[in-house]
């Protein structure tokens, strides 16, 4: 699924503003944003998913323009092919690691939870090897653990675009490596496009390119 | 209704998994709802209990006083305790000829539970029924009510004892032991919990009467000691002393009823309480007017009345406890409100994935909605549950709180 920002323009009330951001990411590129906090690489993600509307500019996913959805369509746009996986996990503590990573189907309106997505999601469980945990809740699981069920819970609907942001912030140097070959991994077999945002410049090289939010210019890291 | 059924999920799993927090919220929340459903079982219960007795009882006549205090020492055999009218009372109801004296003893207990010494007539005019044995025929035999036989153990063949007044006081009330010779059909009413014997009996046990061994050899002896008892009961009339050391019967057995006897005046002997069962409404009215002099010392009431001016004056706190739990239940419910607030505040980031993910906003409505509904249907259930045990017991409670019989 490709993305493509053109001349987007977005402002906080509190003064912070993309100018005339351009940006593309190409179907099942693996591209990282990079760039001092503030700089806008959350931002980003949130104009791409349809969670913030541009001031100006266009924000296109595959053949969808964004700006042309009402809040409900994106909504449920994003539901179908949008697969978040966040820093801090995110997770639910009051529901098991299955329930999690069927939260999607609990939430929102265009998805139905049937046999084939609970089946989904034991084989994608059973792949990032949680098929013992899946009845355990996430105070009973490890941090790398925790961030293994949010990456089901990211791919069980099968999106075709995966947003990460920070999402190996807060785990220790094996499991970073760890996680990110199987966000990698999961993607691929998935077909999805990866766009992670990462202060971790250990990372970097895996990408298949890199894009620096300090200047807000694209340039090729690899 | 696919998403009401995702909704209700989530809900129970939250509300599961915060399983102490949420038995608060349905215990306070079924509370809200309990108490003004118990109050009005109870109350109507009361209502019911204390009127349906009183309309049953067309006059009482007592000591002048508080005639509150009289008709429920009189109907419920309550703790209160009037000053006793002599039997002559009795009498001069019985010489007017406009109605029917039924005397009533209500100032002793056994194991709790209060000894009524009345007439046959008591039974009649209360359409009594025996479940067991007989009715009393001679001094010192018990009937006892259905509760009583219950609570005690206690059937016909058995025997209960007075409760003594004042173990220390060594003039006070002597133990009297009763046989029981019949055990009541229960009427739900405060029969149920009272032990009736001949209100001769209940003279016996106030000291009045008694019975004691033969005294006329050992009367010298007595005398000589100082600590004597005269009576005037010597076969040639002449005065017999008895010496204090003399048994007295604490059992009255074909043996020994002969030699029980009463001292003074018949007249002056005390009652409680006389029912009475005016012959007709033309011989109420003139009953009553006879009695309304403040300077007689003795009172005519008409319990109907008594008891529906008690009635009113709980239905005058009922609304004001109605008011109380209408200020209660809402600072309740604002507190619940708030602690769900709260909640809702702590899960922002929950609200915050589950936007991110897709969610509509009604759908996170929906969801906070689902954990309310269930609370509030755990909170009915649980009411529902709370009230249907009152309602079930609602008679032994109201006759707890009432203490009925005691």
């Amino acid at each position: 699924m490709s993305v493509s920002l053109r001349g987007v323009r977005f402002s906080y009330p509190r003064g912070f503003a993309l100018d005339a951001l351009d940006f593309t990411l190409g179907d099942r590129e693996r591209v990282a944003l990079v760039g001092p906090s503030g700089s806008g690489k959350t931002t980003v993600l949130n104009l791409i998913s349809g969670l913030l509307q541009p001031d100006a500019g266009s924000v296109r996913v595959a053949e969808t323009e964004l700006s042309a959805l009402s809040d409900a369509q994106r909504r449920g746009w994003r539901a179908q092919n949008i697969g978040f996986i966040f820093q801090d996990f995110a997770l639910l503590d009051y529901l098991t690691a299955r329930e999690n990573i069927l939260y999607p189907y609990r939430i929102a309106a265009e998805l139905r939870l049937d046999a084939a997505a609970r089946a989904r999601a034991d084989a994608l469980a059973q792949a990032c090897c949680l098929g013992d945990k899946l009845g355990q809740r996430p105070g009973a699981l490890s941090q790398g653990e925790q961030q293994r069920v949010a990456i089901c819970r990211a791919l069980v609907t099968e999106p075709k675009l995966l947003l990460a942001d920070e999402a190996t912030g807060n785990l220790d140097p094996a499991n970073k490596t760890l996680i990110l070959d199987l966000l990698f991994e999961r993607a691929a077999a998935a077909g999805a496009a990866l766009l992670a945002v990462t202060h971790d410049h250990e990372l970097l090289p895996r990408f298949d390119r890199v894009v620096d939010f300090a200047a807000f210019r694209a340039d090729a890291a690899s | 209704m696919r998403a009401l059924a995702n909704a209700f999920f989530l809900a129970a799993a939250y509300l599961r998994y915060h399983s102490g927090r949420s038995l608060v919220l349905v215990l306070v929340a079924a509370l809200i709802l309990f108490v003004p459903f118990a109050a009005q079982i109870l109350l109507t219960g009361a209502e019911t209990r204390l009127t349906a007795r009183a309309d049953a009882t067309p006059l009482l006549l007592g000591r002048r006083g508080s005639a509150l205090d009289l008709t429920m020492a009189a109907l419920y055999f309550a703790d209160e305790r009037p000053q006793p009218v002599p039997m002559s009372e009795v009498e001069t109801i019985w010489e007017s000829g406009l109605g029917a004296p039924i005397p009533l003893h209500a100032a002793f207990e056994t194991n709790g539970f209060r000894i009524v010494g009345t007439s046959l007539d008591y039974f009649e005019f209360r359409g009594s029924t025996l479940s067991e044995g007989r009715m009393l025929a001679v001094l010192g035999e018990a009937v006892i009510g259905a509760d009583v036989a219950e609570a005690l153990d206690k059937s016909v063949g058995d025997t209960v004892i007075s409760s003594p007044e004042n173990l220390f006081d060594l003039d006070g009330v002597y133990p009297l032991e009763m046989a029981i010779v019949g055990v009541l059909a229960k009427t739900n009413t405060p029969d149920d919990a009272a032990v009736f014997v001949d209100i001769k009996t209940a003279w016996v046990i106030s000291g009045i009467g008694h019975g004691h061994e033969d005294v006329g050899p050992v009367a010298a002896a007595g005398r000589e000691e100082g600590r004597e008892e005269s009576e005037p009961s010597g076969a040639d009339g002449a005065e017999v002393v008895a010496p204090a050391a003399i048994r007295h019967f604490q059992r009255i057995t074909p043996e020994t009823i002969d030699s029980f006897h009463f001292h003074g005046d018949s007249g002056s002997y005390p009652a409680t309480a006389v029912i009475v069962a005016p012959y007709d409404k033309r011989s109420e009215t003139i009953l009553l007017g006879r009695y309304l002099d403040p300077d007689l010392s003795v009172q005519m009431v008409r319990p109907p009345e008594v008891m529906q001016r008690l009635v009113e004056r709980i239905f005058r706190i009922k609304a004001l406890l109605d008011a109380v739990t209408l200020i209660v239940g809402a600072a309740a419910f604002a507190a619940l409100g708030l602690a769900t607030f709260l909640s809702w505040r702590l899960r922002a980031r929950e609200v915050q994935t589950a936007v991110k993910i897709g969610a509509r906003p009604w759908m996170i409505a929906t969801l906070f909605s689902a954990e309310t509904v269930l609370v509030i249907a755990a909170a009915g259930i649980a009411a529902t549950g709370g009230v249907l045990v009152v309602a079930s017991h609602a008679d032994a409670w109201v006759d707890g709180l009432l203490a009925l019989g005691a």
